[in-house]
């Protein structure tokens, strides 16, 4: 190692890697339910889209964690979106391409895409 | 990227227990679900919970699995990692509190922890450097290397209070600064890492080697530039093959990396580091023992002064730390000296890790600000004493320590008011006693460890301890005087006042202080010939209750001695003679008393 610039490289290019491992609960956490009716319907990719793009985009303090059957599997794949201090936001019948739209503008722009949520599909 | 990481523990505990099988199934049940793009499988360092091991911790969701058996792979695989579903039944209990799964830093064996030298163990992969470099690995070194003078780095370690984890609590900045300045036209220094943990009970050390390697690296190549060092030496056992294989990864990976060797950062600093194995002497953990044994010698200590700040290493003025101390290195530099020196009391500040064994449920690795009473540590942390029984004593320092009794279970731990009662900080070990021990057998046992390991070279060590333990020999054995009592505790004072090395003058300490604090059990062995505890076996006798006895003669097909035999007696209400024990042939292996179901058999 010849100069700090190259130690730097190496970390920020790992960070995002280990940052998975933190204990803090603060942050926001985005939940794909991942029981047999939201993986059948695509929730996998769904998943690693969001996970690919949390890490791409070098957001902190966001988890993307996985949970079981929410109760309403013909809105499946659904994402949650659970940020301290706001009400939970919950979208449903997501795609890869909608997930990434998510991730720009919810979590990075702090606008929920309200198209997408469970509330106005259903209207 | 991976969405989510499996930790499972490869520390000594684990791996033991079986962990690279719980590896093992976690890859090929990963592989056959299709998610090896998804998932890591990461080997890390100890998490400090041994006693639950194998430990296997599932990230983003925190999830801690303990006891986990390879045939509970492929479920947590199906449910977990795929599904989604945590599977609860096989979680850490204390992290399920009314259905409800609670972070592991809530459960009670962590709350109270601060882990600053154990902060990457069970967190990192401790054979990957990127892993540590992501952590802030080396952040220390190149901010030290480029930003700071050798005199600043020593003042910043002088500032946070720092002192040596090793035992004796030595200010590191001190030690520091004293290789720098006593020698000036010195054409060669060296920085040596302590690694010969031989405590009975202690495994810190080995577990920050295990989880953490290049901390290790990292800290002893600042103390090089602090004093003017460009090679280190580690001196660690070769009983622990694990730290042993890690180190070498980490000095290889380091190497590879430029951070180890020539022209560190381009900035025309050179350190480089070495392996020397210990052969498992106790005494090459004193500091010049273990010198001379890295210098190709027998391991024997010298006297001092010359201390190794003049004359350590091949004549040359050294810097010897240990594991622990050199832990906190790098984060004091990043943390800055004022955030260490909040933590902990007046004269000792930060955190230490013990190793909790003995009579306790949580036997493992906790890691406390300095200052946290033994009664935090035992009872919350460490769960508390099995099977209901009584707190007698927690044992401080190892063979060179002390017992701390129940009248001082508050006491904040600290390096000085330990050594106010009568014991010491140590390394870490922290054994506790329970009713069922006696504390003049555990005398027995730590001077027959230090009989053992005494080096000969001096006359007081050599043949004192070993007249010290034929007295306890003969105490437990219901065979001393009064007299000898007094004669045990002056030998003890002239051993430590006339021994030339650490392991000497600490080895009556032991003794010492259980006859401060227990002496009536001492004098239980020596005036009634009895052991309160009913450990000593000499001083035990079994006996049959007669009217409790109905006959059954379970003892007597159990008695190895055939010392159980039928008498005439029967009792009222009984249908069978009661049994009766020969004491003359009687061995006191207690296990007619194990297999009676009546509750008939008392040892006295």
């Amino acid at each position: 190692m010849k100069s700090l610039e190259e130690l730097k490289a190496i970390r920020d290019k790992m960070q995002g890697a280990v940052t998975l491992r933190n204990e803090s609960e603060a942050g926001t956490r985005i939940v794909v339910g991942m029981a047999t009716c939201g993986i059948a319907s695509g929730a996998r990719p769904v998943l690693v889209a969001l996970s690919d793009a949390v890490a791409e985009k070098k957001i902190e303090d966001v988890a993307v964690t996985q949970t079981g059957c929410i109760g309403l599997c013909q809105y499946e794949p659904i994402v949650e979106v659970l940020q301290p201090g706001k009400e939970k936001i919950t979208y449903i019948k997501m795609t890869p391409e909608k997930a990434l739209e998510v991730i720009d503008r919810h979590i990075i722009g702090g606008q929920v895409i309200s198209e997408y949520t469970i509330g106005n599909v259903l209207k | 990227m991976y969405r989510s990481h499996v930790l499972v523990c490869g520390g000594t505990g684990c791996t033991s227990s079986g962990s690279q099988k719980i590896i093992d199934a976690f890859e090929s049940e990963i592989k056959k679900n299709g998610l090896e793009d998804e998932v890591q499988v990461v080997k890390t360092g100890c998490h400090g919970l041994c006693a639950l091991g194998p430990i296997v911790l599932i990230y983003p969701e925190g999830s801690f699995y303990s006891m986990v058996k390879a045939d509970d792979v492929a479920e947590i695989v199906s449910e977990h990692l795929l599904k989604g579903r945590v599977v609860t039944r096989l979680l850490y209990q204390e992290t399920v509190k009314e259905e409800e799964i609670i972070p592991l830093v809530e459960t009670g064996f962590y709350k109270k922890q601060k882990r600053v030298a154990l902060r990457n163990c069970g967190v990192i992969n401790p054979e990957n450097i990127d892993e540590y470099i992501a952590v802030d690995g080396y952040q220390a070194l190149a901010k030290v290397l480029t930003e700071m003078t050798p005199e600043q780095v020593i003042d910043t370690l002088l500032a946070a209070g720092l002192r040596g984890r090793g035992g004796a609590g030595f200010p590191t900045g001190q030690k520091w600064k004293l290789a720098r300045t006593l020698v000036p036209d010195a054409d060669q220094k060296y920085v040596a890492c302590n690694a010969d943990e031989g405590d009975p009970g202690a495994f810190m050390d080995r577990s920050v080697l295990e989880g953490d390697p290049h901390v290790v690296l990292e800290a002893m190549a600042i103390a090089g530039y602090a004093i003017g060092a460009n090679q280190g030496y580690i001196y660690v056992r070769a009983e622990y093959p694990i730290a042993i294989e890690r180190l070498r990864i980490a000095i290889g990976q380091a190497r590879e990396y430029g951070l180890l060797g020539k022209d560190i950062f381009g900035t025309g600093f050179d350190f480089d580091i070495d392996l020397r194995f210990g052969a498992g002497a106790f005494v090459c953990g004193e500091e010049t023992a273990l010198m001379t044994s890295i210098e190709g010698n027998r391991g024997e200590p010298r006297p001092r002064p010359p201390f190794p700040a003049v004359k350590g290493l091949f004549g040359k003025p050294t810097v010897l730390n240990n594991v622990e101390t050199y832990a906190n290195v790098p984060r004091i530099i990043l943390n800055g000296p004022e955030w260490f020196a909040s933590m902990g009391t007046e004269k000792s500040k930060g955190t230490k890790v013990f190793a909790l064994g003995g009579k306790i449920n949580n036997t493992g690795l906790v890691e406390v600000p300095m200052g946290t009473t033994l009664r935090e540590v035992i009872e919350d942390i460490g769960g508390g004493i099995p099977n209901g029984k009584k707190f007698k004593a927690a044992q401080t320092g190892g063979p060179s320590g002390g017992c701390i009794p129940a009248e001082h279970f508050d006491i904040p731990i600290d390096y000085d008011n330990l050594i106010s009662i009568g014991s010491m900080m140590g390394s870490g070990g922290l054994i506790v006693m329970d009713e069922d021990n006696c504390m003049v057998d555990i005398a027995k046992f730590f001077l027959e460890f230090t009989v053992d390991e005494s080096c000969g070279k001096c006359t007081p060590c050599r043949i004192g301890t070993k007249r010290m333990y034929e007295m306890l020999d003969k105490i437990t054995k219901g065979k001393a005087t009064l007299e000898d009592l007094d004669k045990l505790e002056e030998l003890c004072y002239y051993i430590k006042a006339n021994s030339l090395c650490g392991l000497g003058q600490t080895a009556p300490n032991p003794v010492l202080s259980t006859l401060r604090y227990f002496r009536d059990e001492y004098i239980a062995h020596v005036v009634d010939k009895k052991c309160p505890a009913g450990v000593c076996k000499d001083l035990l006798a079994f006996s049959i209750d007669k009217e409790k006895c109905i006959g059954c003669g379970m003892c007597a097909k159990q008695c190895p001695a055939t010392a159980i035999s039928k008498t005439d007696y029967i009792a009222p209400g009984k249908k069978l003679p009661a049994m009766a024990i020969d004491t003359s042939k009687c061995v006191k292996c207690g296990a007619c008393m194990g297999t009676c179901k009546f509750g008939a058999i008392s040892k006295q």
